[in-house]
């Protein structure tokens, strides 16, 4: 394998070479940033922090026995890493290192990745386009004038035009989910608490989820099972072993999935709704049975999970006041310390948040904003329980549209936080989603549909998604089977 | 008119635990500043809690000594406002759903037992330490020291129920002992292990409708508790006096000055935002550990007071004094010899502590020196009066100096204590066959020449012979001469 045809292949293709010795540890790595990968950074942006001697160093300590030894992954800029700075996509981090590594970025490097750098992002992970990164936006691949979905737009984009075969994103309402399907990857959201978040800068924490992009299903599995499992500094994170994803390719004959249909039947856009019908055709040639139901999660979703991530969020980012790390604006007087710190550390849709979310915890407002919402969210969780009582999972819209224009929702946010709306339900239930890329619609967009299942049911989905993988259209096969780049030919 | 105060106290207990409430940090006093933080006490970008079982423990173990009702489900909570010296610009604390509630803490007024009603104890962790304001040329600087940052604090609160400062003085002497003596803290109020805010309004004689409250931050000695709420008491009746209104505000206590200042007033005071900590599982307390803090209480103090009373039949005051500390109520006990329990308290409450006081020891430290069996012996000698009293005081002086038994001391210095039946009972036959008047007029009925016999007797013995012994000698002596009937 030579280098310069390493960075096209999969995550187990590229450890397997290393392990029997025919790909040294820096070698794919270098590839992504060295071969055309970098003349496809300089248009795409998903890179805020890579730094040559980091990356070299990663690879020279990284094991070469392990099940991801020598695969080259970006991670979303808001895990924290102690070789590269960690910004959350924000002023009021610029720059700053953290003292040590997330919990998963010590898995991941355990496993023997090299961490080629961090990810571009919405400022601490509040936005659903890539646009609110204080660092500039990234830029769908496949089309420079659209978005690449956020927050962890950086990571998808990258995984997408071939930088690395993997990355990791973070999830609080769809961060993870949409930006796979916007950049034509697959995008897992795992049962909350199952992937640690220390490390990882809060900004919901009932909600917040690591998550993992690439290119492959089977990458997806190796990457889960390097992370995933119970860690002593997470006192969130989920009890007991996780469950066994090595069955990933045993596919999904006799299972029941539930087809919601009633959730599409106006407001998604026809190419989503033509990628469904698609998928579960691929799930039914393959043994799958199909179960139309009537799902209503709650017509409260989004204004429950927008007023409980923002309470959350007011508090989580609190601490970022100029006293003890990050932008300080010089005051005289304690006051003007952090307010001048934080209204110019802070955008505008960070800031947007957080006043949202102090307004709902106010004393006054406290019951009638988090309080409802705390309870509409216990009803949410029981309705989609109820739902997987049709089959052991369900197939839905990752997103009601395809990637949107760069600027088109930008000034508008209500529109912009409905792109979550296919997405947040699996966060406030706390349940595994998993965005699944079906090709490109006739326009040359991605289009991706999304399956969501019980908590724990993360085998069930990747069974799934490898089922509709290999029975998958022809155009999606193309661009990821023959290890052809997955970016448009011309711009 | 005449005013009566209502007061609450919220006390603030330091955990004595060997890391903070949730992280591995050593709690310690005296580090260098910012030496023992990490990530997640330093409030870090992505740190997160968890929870010191040991701290839960100590509280629970307070919660079931005072009695109160332990919550199986407690949560805990983030109570939102910005300080400097608090890294995350939250203090995890509980709220609504604390682990403790109801009790009481029983104290001494007036000679009677009166039952402090406690509203709540919960668990939270303490702010770092602020220093301000320094000059640095044209600008003032403060520092932060985070070493404090995360400590394990127990808040206990009472119910508006103590009626005077004298009070709450004595309530805090309790709460203090009881901490120290469950080994929960040390209760040091110097080093801010202990501290105390209180609440406090007045209202006449014989009303029941509470009036308006003020609460005073930073008492920080039990003289400041007293001192302080006096002050504001004077300040309060002053202005009821007058007819004015008092003000609901939030005052700091100088003890330097003995002066109050208005820190906020009810316009200024925070919202919290209390929500519960979504980092945080669900503290369970379940019927297991409940019971294992039930299980693992010492004797407590007030048992063991009203037990040195009632079975050891001291005085109130001996008891009370006695079992000040569990150190000393157990090396107490460890060294009375039943037949002389008051002569060994008496020698405890003034002898033994004097000798602490001067040498800034503590009962471990004495104990060290004079194990209790040590100490037994020396009471049982002097309880029997082998050891006449100016000798007691010399050998006690050497307990805590020399090793030995006290018959090994009194050999070393030469110190001749008569007091063995062999050496004395020559000396009684000779005081007998020297004065055959007064043997006569003892045989004959009267008892009024033995008090002389005595008194020749100790007079040949030099003053070192136990009167016991010789008294007993004299009777035995004299019986043998009797003529026979």
């Amino acid at each position: 394998m030579t280098a310069i045809a390493a960075w096209k292949q999969s995550a187990r293709e590229i450890a397997s070479a290393v392990r029997a010795g025919r790909l040294e540890p820096g070698e794919a790595a270098a590839a992504g940033f060295d071969g055309p990968g970098a003349r496809w950074e300089h248009d795409v942006h998903a890179v805020l922090a890579s730094e040559r001697s980091a990356r070299e160093a990663a690879a020279a300590s990284a094991p070469r026995d392990r099940a991801l030894s020598g695969v080259p992954a970006l991670v979303k800029d808001n895990l924290c890493t102690v070789d590269h700075p960690t910004t959350c996509g924000s002023r009021i981090l610029e720059g700053w290192r953290s003292p040590y590594d997330a919990t998963v970025v010590r898995r991941l490097r355990a496993a023997g990745a090299v961490l080629v750098g961090k990810g571009n992002m919405d400022e601490f992970a509040m936005g659903s386009s890539t646009e609110f990164s204080a660092y500039g936006p990234t830029r769908n691949p496949h089309d420079l004038t659209r978005v690449p979905g956020g927050s962890s737009g950086g990571p998808a984009a990258a995984v997408a035009y071939g930088l690395v075969p993997i990355s990791l994103g973070s999830d609080t309402g769809g961060s993870v989910r949409q930006p796979a399907a916007f950049c034509g990857v697959y995008g897992l959201k795992p049962t909350y608490g199952r992937l640690s978040r220390y490390g990882l800068v809060a900004f919901g924490s009932s909600l917040d989820q690591v998550g993992v992009f690439a290119r492959h299903v089977g990458d997806v599995a190796a990457v889960y099972e390097a992370l995933a499992g119970p860690d002593p500094f997470d006192a969130s994170s989920r009890p007991g072993a996780a469950p066994d994803v090595g069955g990933w390719t045993a596919g999904v004959r006799g299972l029941r999935f539930g087809w919601p249909e009633n959730l599409w039947r106006e407001g998604v856009e026809p190419a989503i709704v033509a990628a469904l019908e698609r998928a579960a055709a691929a799930l039914e040639r393959a043994g799958a049975v199909r179960v139309p139901f009537e799902f209503l999660p709650g017509r409260y979703a989004v204004a429950a999970y927008y007023l409980l991530a923002t309470a959350e969020a007011s508090s989580n980012l609190a601490r970022f006041d100029g006293v003890r790390y990050g932008m300080r604006h010089r005051a005289t007087d304690l006051g003007e310390l952090y307010a001048g710190t934080r209204g110019r550390g802070f955008g505008p849709e960070v800031r947007r948040r957080i006043l949202l979310g102090t307004y709902a915890l106010s004393s006054g407002y406290h019951d009638q904003y988090y309080g409802k919402a705390t309870a509409a969210r216990t009803r949410i969780a029981a309705e989609y329980q109820a739902a997987f009582e049709h089959g052991g999972f369900m197939l839905m819209p990752a997103t009601p549209t395809l990637p949107f224009l760069l600027g088109e929702k930008v000034g508008d946010p209500l529109a912009m936080y409905l792109s979550d709306v296919f997405t947040l339900g699996a966060n406030l239930a706390g349940i595994p989603g998993l965005s699944v890329p079906m090709g490109l619609e006739p326009g040359g967009l991605p289009v991706g549909v999304q399956l969501l299942g019980p908590a724990d049911s993360e085998p069930v989905l990747l069974r799934a998604a490898r089922a509709i993988e290999m029975e998958g259209d022809p155009a999606r096969i193309a661009s990821a089977e023959e290890k052809e780049p997955a970016w448009p030919g011309s711009r | 008119m005449a005013w009566e105060p209502v007061i609450g106290l919220e006390c603030h207990v330091q955990l004595r635990t060997r890391t903070k409430m949730f992280c591995g940090c050593p709690v310690g006093f005296g580090s260098e500043p910012n030496t023992n933080v990490c990530p997640v006490c330093l409030g870090l970008p992505g740190a997160l809690p968890r929870t010191n079982a040991a701290a839960v423990e100590h509280a629970l173990r307070l919660g079931a000594a005072l009695g109160c009702s332990i919550r199986e489900r407690s949560v805990f909570a983030r109570k939102n406002y910005f300080y400097p010296d608090m890294p995350k610009n939250y203090q995890v604390s509980q709220y609504d759903q604390p682990l403790c509630e109801g009790g009481t803490l029983s104290v001494t007024v007036d000679g009677a037992p009166r039952a402090i009603a406690l509203t709540r104890i919960h668990l939270e962790e303490d702010a770092g330490k602020s220093f301000h304001p320094e000059r640095h040329g044209d600008r003032r600087l403060s520092r932060v020291d985070f070493n404090r940052a995360g400590v394990p604090l127990m808040e206990l609160v009472t119910e508006p129920v103590l009626r005077s400062p004298e009070e709450c003085a004595l309530f805090l002497t309790a709460l203090r002992r009881l901490v120290r003596w469950l080994g929960l803290s040390d209760g040091d109020m110097e080093k801010g292990q202990l501290r105390c805010d209180a609440n406090v309004s007045l209202r006449a004689v014989g009303a029941t409708r509470l009036g308006t409250k003020t609460e005073i931050k930073n008492l920080n000695s039990i003289k400041a508790v007293e001192r302080g709420l006096k002050a504001e008491i004077a300040r309060q009746s002053g202005m009821l006096d007058e007819g004015e209104r008092v003000v609901q505000a939030t005052l700091l206590y100088d003890a330097d000055q003995d002066r109050l200042a208005v820190m906020r007033t009810k316009e200024q005071a925070h919202d919290y935002r209390y929500f519960p900590d979504p980092d945080l599982p669900v503290l369970i307390a379940g019927e297991a550990e409940r019971e294992r803090a039930r299980r693992s209480l010492p004797e407590l103090p007030w048992a063991r007071e009203a037990r040195f009373r009632e079975r050891l039949n001291l005085p109130a005051y001996d008891a009370a004094v006695l079992t000040e500390s569990r150190e000393l109520s157990e090396y107490f006990e460890a060294c009375a010899p039943p037949a002389h329990v008051k002569l060994a308290s008496n020698w405890v409450m003034t002898e033994l502590m004097r000798v602490l006081k001067e040498r800034g020891w503590s009962v471990d430290d004495w104990a060290a020196r004079v194990p209790a069996e040590r100490f037994a012996d020396f009471l049982t000698r002097v309880g029997s009066r082998e050891l006449p009293g100016p000798v007691a005081k010399q050998v006690f002086a050497w307990l805590p100096e020399e090793p030995g038994t006290v018959s090994e001391l009194l050999e070393r210095h030469g110190v001749q204590v008569a007091s063995g039946e062999d050496e004395l009972r020559p000396l009684v036959r000779a005081v007998l066959d020297e004065q055959p008047a007064a043997v006569a007029q003892l045989q004959a009925g009267e008892e009024k020449p033995f008090g002389f016999l005595v008194g020749q007797a100790m007079k040949k013995s030099g003053g070192q012979a136990v009167p016991d012994v010789l008294r007993r000698l004299l009777r035995e002596e004299l019986a043998a001469r009797s003529p026979r009937p």
